[in-house]
């Protein structure tokens, strides 16, 4: 088995499943059900990228595509720390979203000229929707920095409680090294230029300013995660730990 | 083993009958979720999300499968891909003609929503009246293919088939 690739698989596919689980936190529960229903469609999409990751890694390793999705320990997770934070209010949310979106956008583009085919046919199909949850997040980013003194103030605090997990979405090590190498991986180096670029664009018409440079957290790579992630496991794990191997 | 007296134009014709759980006036030949059939020694059903994550999937698996062993074919192996990904223009002109009736506006014949790109939204013809001036009102919909609009001079609300 090539290991590296193992490695990449999880961290992308665990960069989605923990994202879709905390969307999927505000089904029942969004602002407006306009809203409610675009969290859960984006969810939806995310899951949909998840579950192609998870049976690929499962692929892999001889297992199953729940039992890599679910049977995992907290520190087996190889998630950004971003994707795990609480939602918090709508503002946090959707910011957490943007600076996501505003990365997997250029990484998928990149990945469609994957080596690796199951990779470039998913980065094929996920751009597309891609393309539509940043638009989705960019006009709400926008809205709220521009709209009321309660809107832009909210979004100012979520953007002061999750900068500092940004930096970690272009962390590199010897996986992506290897896999670069080979014509699998996109290089990180590459998407960091658009991705300043796509949020400099944005911040300047939700009149917010990109904080200074300062402390950037990181460790989700190498499984090492904030405590929010364990709480979100024990729900998210709950079914195939209470009825193992159960299916719908 | 699978009595092959069926010819590919058969199974098409067979798989016409199986209808999109969300969109059931859609079969999923006009859908294009139904990519091909390879007829060997069983039969090979070749089907592609319109969504990574379309909840349907399963659900039209299924539908395919007991449709097909209704007409006695049990040696089925539906077999999902990606690649070449699907996009809006996989659905037919009789499928498009379709979706008009049931009042959900078709998607437009291009590949990618440039709108995305320009910000400036597309002119969407209200499926009641006709009127091309109608409004979005949300990005997404009652299903992931869908997003929401209203017709300024009737007044509807309607789907719109998202393109992609």
């Amino acid at each position: 088995m090539n290991k590296e690739l193992y490695e990449y698989v999880l961290r992308m596919g665990d960069d989605s499943l923990i994202l879709g689980q905390r969307l999927g936190e505000w089904c029942g529960h969004g602002p407006i059900l306009e809203e409610d229903i675009a969290l859960t469609n984006v969810a939806l999409d995310i899951l949909g990228q998840a579950r192609i990751l998870m049976d690929y890694a499962g692929k892999l390793t001889n297992k199953k595509e729940d039992e890599v999705a679910f049977l995992r320990e907290e520190w087996d997770y190889k998630n950004v720390l971003l994707v795990e934070q609480p939602n918090g209010d709508f503002a946090k949310t959707i910011l957490r979203q943007f600076f996501f979106d505003a990365f997997r956008l250029p990484f998928f583009k990149e990945l469609q000229n994957s080596k690796d085919e199951t990779l470039s046919g998913l980065a094929l199909k996920a751009v597309k929707e891609t393309t539509y949850h940043l638009q989705h997040s960019s006009n709400w980013v926008i809205r709220l920095g521009d709209g009321t003194d309660e809107s832009h103030q909210r979004l100012k605090t979520a953007l002061e409680e999750l900068w500092m997990f940004t930096g970690e979405l272009f962390y590199a090590d010897e996986v992506d090294t290897k896999l670069v190498n080979e014509g699998i991986a996109v290089d990180l180096n590459k998407i960091k230029p658009i991705w300043d670029a796509k949020v400099s664009e944005v911040f300047a018409q939700a009149k917010l300013q990109i904080p200074e440079e300062s402390w950037m957290q990181k460790g989700g790579r190498k499984g090492k995660h904030t405590e929010h992630l364990g709480f979100l496991l024990s729900e998210m794990q709950y079914m195939q730990r209470a009825y193992p191997g159960c299916e719908w | 083993m699978v009595s092959m007296n069926f010819s590919k134009e058969d199974i098409f014709n067979l798989l016409e009958e199986v209808k999109d759980p969300e969109i059931p006036v859609l079969s999923v030949v006009d859908l294009g979720v139904v990519r091909d059939v390879n007829i060997g020694e069983k039969l090979e059903v070749i089907i592609t999300p319109t969504y990574t994550g379309c909840p349907a999937m399963k659900v039209i698996e299924d539908d395919i499968r007991s449709k097909l062993l209704e007409n006695n074919i049990e040696n089925v192996e539906v077999k999902t891909v990606l690649s070449p990904p699907w996009t809006t223009d996989w659905i037919s002109e009789n499928g498009l003609k379709k979706l008009k009736e049931f009042g959900i506006a078709p998607p437009a014949k291009t590949t990618v929503d440039k709108s995305s790109l320009t910000g400036i939204q597309k002119e969407v013809e209200c499926p009641y009246c006709h009127s091309k001036n109608t409004e979005m009102k949300s990005q997404f919909g009652s299903t992931a293919c869908k997003a929401l609009y209203q017709c300024n001079d009737c007044k509807e609300p309607f789907d719109h088939f998202k393109c992609i």
